[in-house]
């Protein structure tokens, strides 16, 4: 497996400018906030500059030589994006805005279409707010009942509650494929398994595990996968909904305007058949050209490779956290987790540990990160998360230890 | 290090000198800096002369919204309100004795916040956004 898995880590770390950036003379960025956002390789970067210094055209509608380039390059990244997660069809990719548009997107149109008062929706006490508080608004709006697999004190899913929930025969379960903050890798395929046997439909929450974990919507029957672009090495202001083909044909539209339409008449229109029948005006086309990027810079790497190295790094930071006398690390162990690592530190509050780690350099992040439950269930107000990558070194995390013993200093 | 973490700012931080609530009391409010979860609640006690006799915090945040809530409940004991009530950003950053970032420096005004928006019940509410550019 190692050997197979080998990645040349300094060949990489080249293709990010921004490792090599200074946070102050003579020390170097070590940027453990890839959960919030990974950093960009240039061929990403390159790729965008390129469409707009020599391609940029509107898509869909011009003849015209570069707006048949643009189609054909915003299309193809579409294709891109569908075989990264083995969708059968690029069609059931649908761009959005972010992944919390895209949770948004099922739950207004999916949601209004099919979901009544009284009407189950399942989720989890892991989940992020942009899969939590779309569904409280149909919930005040819609009367539909909000029910949580709950988070056990380890920090994994209390899978002995799926049954019962699932006796309340929900319209949807939707859940993390990976916790944020926790870090756990909930079983998927379970869940799904669970959930279509009980009359429900599965919508898994890919924001975590899509940069970090090979997807397979096909094998796991996901019926509908939420992700985003700037996570996985592509730009901001783009997220995925996956959803399966005929799921989204029968979803009323989401947002009216240019390009999801048929025809339009002065007072009613029909639609555009999927996905264009959820892009209502002009898209981020460079964002979803270098999103396409991405996902090439990454099919190169291997998400087999990626998945191995982000595993080990974490493994090794939870082991040399652990040596840090006062550290709390939250979440499991590595058997159910990877890619992140949040923890408290005993008499410092996150956020002054954070601030003293950025002297040293090292970028984490620290506050609920869009999860104040999960927070609430561990009693903290707050951790400090360190969050890894495939540019990530071991060294890197000696480096955030080395720091750490600096903020047990200062508040000794 | 630069002078954040003075040794002022972590003795308070660590050793409050005014943490705690007060029963009875003639205020009480509280009220939470959204962005990072940090929570201060003060109460007052006011006499019929309008002076502060007494003023108490407690809290959960981090070193620079904790010291400067208690840097901040010391400076008004004893401080008639219509001087409370003139209180501004450039006061906490004084008793701070630093200069801070715009991040922290929400964290610093969390508990003059607090003491404005809820103790005097002033008719506009400032956010922090709007007293850090005070």
């Amino acid at each position: 497996m190692a050997e197979t898995h080998t990645m040349d880590i300094k060949r990489i770390r080249a293709d990010f400018p921004v490792l090599d950036v200074e946070v102050k003379p003579g020390v170097k960025l070590v940027y453990l906030d890839s959960g919030a956002t990974s950093q960009k390789p240039v061929q990403v970067i390159e790729r965008m500059n390129q469409y707009y210094r020599a391609e940029n055209a509107n898509i869909h509608r011009g003849v015209h030589k570069l707006a048949e380039q643009a189609t054909e390059d915003y299309e193809g990244a579409r294709g891109k994006v569908a075989k990264f997660i083995n969708a059968a069809k690029a069609k059931e990719i649908v761009f959005t805005r972010n992944a919390t548009e895209a949770v948004n997107l099922v739950a207004f149109t999916w949601g209004r279409a099919n979901l009544q008062a009284g009407d189950v929706v399942v989720l989890t006490e892991m989940e992020h707010h942009a899969n939590l508080v779309p569904w409280q608004m149909l919930a005040a709006e819609r009367g539909i009942r909000l029910e949580f697999i709950p988070v056990t004190e380890e920090g994994v899913l209390d899978m002995s509650a799926l049954p019962g929930l699932m006796e309340l025969k929900p319209k949807l379960v939707s859940f993390t494929a990976m916790s944020n903050v926790l870090g756990t890798i909930t079983p998927i395929a379970e869940i799904v398994k669970a959930a279509h046997a009980a009359g429900a439909l599965a919508m898994v929450d890919g924001a975590q595990s899509v940069p970090h974990l090979p997807t397979d919507v096909r094998a796991l029957d996901i019926d509908f996968l939420v992700f985003s672009s700037h996570k996985m090495l592509g730009p901001t202001g783009l997220g995925v909904l996956y959803g399966k083909e005929a799921l989204l044909e029968a979803m009323p539209p989401f947002m009216g305007g240019g390009d999801m339409i048929k025809r339009v008449k002065l007072r009613e229109f029909s639609t555009a058949g999927v996905p264009h029948k959820f892009e209502a005006g002009t898209p981020a086309i460079a964002e979803v050209i270098g999103l396409g990027a991405a996902v090439d810079y990454l099919n190169e790497i291997g998400m087999e490779a990626i998945a191995a190295h982000d595993r080990e790094l974490t493994a090794y930071a939870l082991e040399r956290l652990e040596e840090v006398p006062g550290v709390w690390i939250f979440g499991p162990g590595i058997e159910h987790k990877s890619s992140n690592a949040s923890f408290t530190l005993k008499g410092a509050h996150p956020h002054d540990v954070a601030e003293i780690l950025n002297r040293h350099g090292v970028a984490t992040r620290a506050g609920h990160h869009c999860a104040m439950p999960v927070h609430e269930k561990f009693s903290v107000p707050a951790t400090t998360r360190a969050s890894f990558y495939l540019y990530n070194t071991k060294e890197e995390i000696d480096t955030l230890v080395e720091a750490l013993y600096q903020v047990k200093e200062i508040f000794k | 290090m630069d002078d954040l973490y003075r040794e002022l700012i972590i003795d308070r931080y660590q050793n409050p000198r005014f943490s705690g609530t007060l029963d009875p009391h003639t205020h009480s409010y509280e009220d939470d800096n959204p962005v990072c979860g940090d929570h201060i609640r003060i109460d007052l006690r006011v006499d019929d002369k309008d002076i502060v006799t007494e003023a108490k915090f407690t809290g959960e945040g981090c070193s620079i919204s904790q010291a400067s809530a208690d840097l901040l409940m010391e400076k008004i004991t004893g401080m008639p309100v219509a001087e409370v009530r003139a209180l501004a950003k450039q006061d906490i950053l004084d008793l701070l004795g630093i200069e801070l970032g715009p991040v922290r420096l929400k964290c610093a005004l969390l508990s003059l916040k607090v003491l404005k928006g809820g103790v005097y019940g002033l008719d506009e509410v400032m956010s922090l956004d709007e007293l850090a550019e005070s």
